[in-house]
């Protein structure tokens, strides 16, 4: 415990020095009434809706790299599998898309885009990578764990009978585990607009980065109308996926 | 969802059941396509400027760049302490959100079918209100008060997660076995002791198992945290990436995969030691 109190130098009585009291009082007044002036509310909208877009187009691209992945590392459509074990190759080729996957997914998305912002420049491009390849991670290791555990006799017995791995993917795995697959991937988009409201705040466009300003600006009011817009984005996208999961059992 | 054609009474209907009005699924998939071409059309990736030659040489000058990682045992040093700084800040911030959250668990949950439980609705919005908003908002809002450095992150780890934990406590409050503390209330025993006597030892093993996936969460968290400056490994590597230190920036991108992968692989170990 006390090792831990002084490494997080856990100083509660800073909050209580009169300089600093003096600021966070102001800060904090600031903050009721919340700024609704007609430009800075347009400007709220915008940006709000481009932390949906950045999201969405995220989502999108981690589709795009995480279906192939997928597809290629599952041990369902293995077909030397069908004759005891996996061979060597495919086995050391489906262990190198694990492992990519794994790098993926344990790299946070604010590191991602801190990387990337570095790279393709301040703006939306940099948040709609650092979702891209996090979630592909996230989405690659769900997608094989689903198709694994779901009933392999299908995919099997077309296998068997000489059906290529496609086929046996649309026609032995897919349609059993359609509807799991496309409840996590709903829930995923919901969290990818969670972590593109707070991407912002290392430059990659949307709610965060208005906000990292607002705040640099010591702007209670604005940071106030900020706050409330986050958290009514949030919690309509947990409607909307609570829903969408809903209206597919 | 789509029925089976036998099962419509209305044959005049469109026999395709792609092309039906009421087919919520193809609006639901109609609706996802044109946010997605909505998002890209807004957003103006410029990906050709994105997927240039100019472009591509620059990201792979970066990623050869991080591949030779600063060891000097001076550095090394500091790495280690900012990653204890790390551990430090989510084991810290996961314990006073553990206190607080079942501090706030016990308005928040109705135990039994009258307890009136007036503070119910009021403390579930606090709740909603902490667990909504994420750790880094909560980092750079508490800078403010309290300064840059590892206490502004602690804080805002244990505010998000008291937030969480407040919520999951109240829910396994709400959904515990009643015989023993129905017993108890019948005896005339009051509120705080029945708690303290049935129902925490019936859902204590919930509750820290909740506590230890959330710090598990938290370190992964923590380490992020810092980059709007809220201490540990985080801080350090705004600080180095911004001076374009990529060495330094290699080590630290190392230390924090490290380290993330370390917490998942032995809280894979726990759980299949414990599920055993």
């Amino acid at each position: 415990m006390i090792p831990a109190l002084v490494a997080t130098e856990f100083k509660p009585w800073i909050f209580f020095g009169s300089e600093n009291l003096r600021v966070s009082a102001r800060f904090l007044g600031d903050f009721f009434p919340p700024s609704v002036e007609v430009d800075f509310l347009l400007l709220v909208v915008k940006e709000a809706w481009r932390t949906i877009a950045i999201a969405t187009a995220g989502m999108c691209l981690a589709l795009v790299l995480a279906i192939p992945l997928t597809l290629a590392s599952t041990r369902s459509l293995s077909v030397s599998i069908l004759s005891g074990r996996m061979s060597r190759l495919p086995f050391a080729i489906r262990q190198l898309i694990r492992w990519l996957l794994i790098i993926l997914r344990s790299i946070p998305e604010l590191i991602w885009a801190l990387v990337f912002v570095r790279v393709v420049g301040l703006g939306p491009a940099a948040g709609v990578l650092a979702i891209g390849l996090t979630y592909a991670g996230m989405l690659g290791k769900v997608y094989g764990e689903i198709l694994e555990s779901g009933d392999a006799h299908c995919a099997v017995s077309i296998l068997r009978n000489g059906g290529q791995r496609l086929q046996a993917f649309f026609f032995g795995l897919l349609p059993q585990n359609a509807t799991e697959l496309t409840s996590y991937t709903v829930y995923r988009w919901e969290c990818a607009i969670r972590s593109s409201a707070v991407l912002g705040f290392v430059g990659a466009g949307g709610l965060g980065q208005q906000m990292d300003n607002s705040m640099k600006m010591f702007n209670g009011g604005e940071v106030a109308t900020l706050l409330i817009v986050f958290m009514m984005l949030v919690g309509l996208a947990d409607l909307l996926s609570g829903w969408l999961r809903k209206i597919m059992q | 969802m789509i029925k089976p054609q036998h099962l419509r009474s209305d044959a005049k209907q469109n026999p395709n059941p792609w092309l039906r009005w009421d087919c919520s699924v193809c609006w639901v998939s109609l609706g996802l396509v044109v946010l997605t071409i909505l998002s890209f059309w807004s957003l103006d990736l410029q990906l050709s400027r994105l997927l240039s030659v100019d472009s591509l040489q620059r990201m792979g000058r970066f990623l050869g760049e991080l591949l030779s990682p600063n060891i000097e045992s001076k550095f090394l040093l500091k790495l280690a302490s900012a990653s204890l700084e790390t551990l430090a800040m989510s084991a810290l911030g996961s314990l006073i959100a553990v206190f607080f959250g079942l501090l706030l668990a016990l308005p928040a949950s109705r135990s039994y079918a009258q307890d009136p439980a007036r503070w119910r609705f009021l403390t579930r919005l606090v709740l909603n209100a902490l667990r909504s908003i994420p750790e880094l908002v909560w980092a750079a809002l508490l800078l403010i008060s309290a300064g840059l450095g590892p206490f502004a992150g602690t804080l805002a780890l244990a505010f998000h997660t008291t937030g969480v934990l407040g919520r999951l406590f109240a829910e396994s409050v709400e959904n515990a076995p009643q015989a023993a503390a129905q017993a108890m209330r019948a005896q005339g025993v009051p509120e705080g002791r029945v708690f303290l006597f049935a129902t925490l030892p019936t859902v204590l093993p919930q509750l820290m198992s909740y506590s230890l996936y959330r710090w598990e969460n938290n370190i992964r968290a923590a380490a992020v945290l810092g980059v709007v400056g809220g201490g540990g490994l985080g801080q350090m590597l705004a600080f180095h990436m911004g001076l374009f230190q990529m060495q330094e920036t290699s080590s630290i991108l190392i230390a924090m995969i490290s380290l993330v992968v370390l917490v998942d692989s032995l809280s894979y170990l726990a759980r299949r030691l414990m599920s055993r």
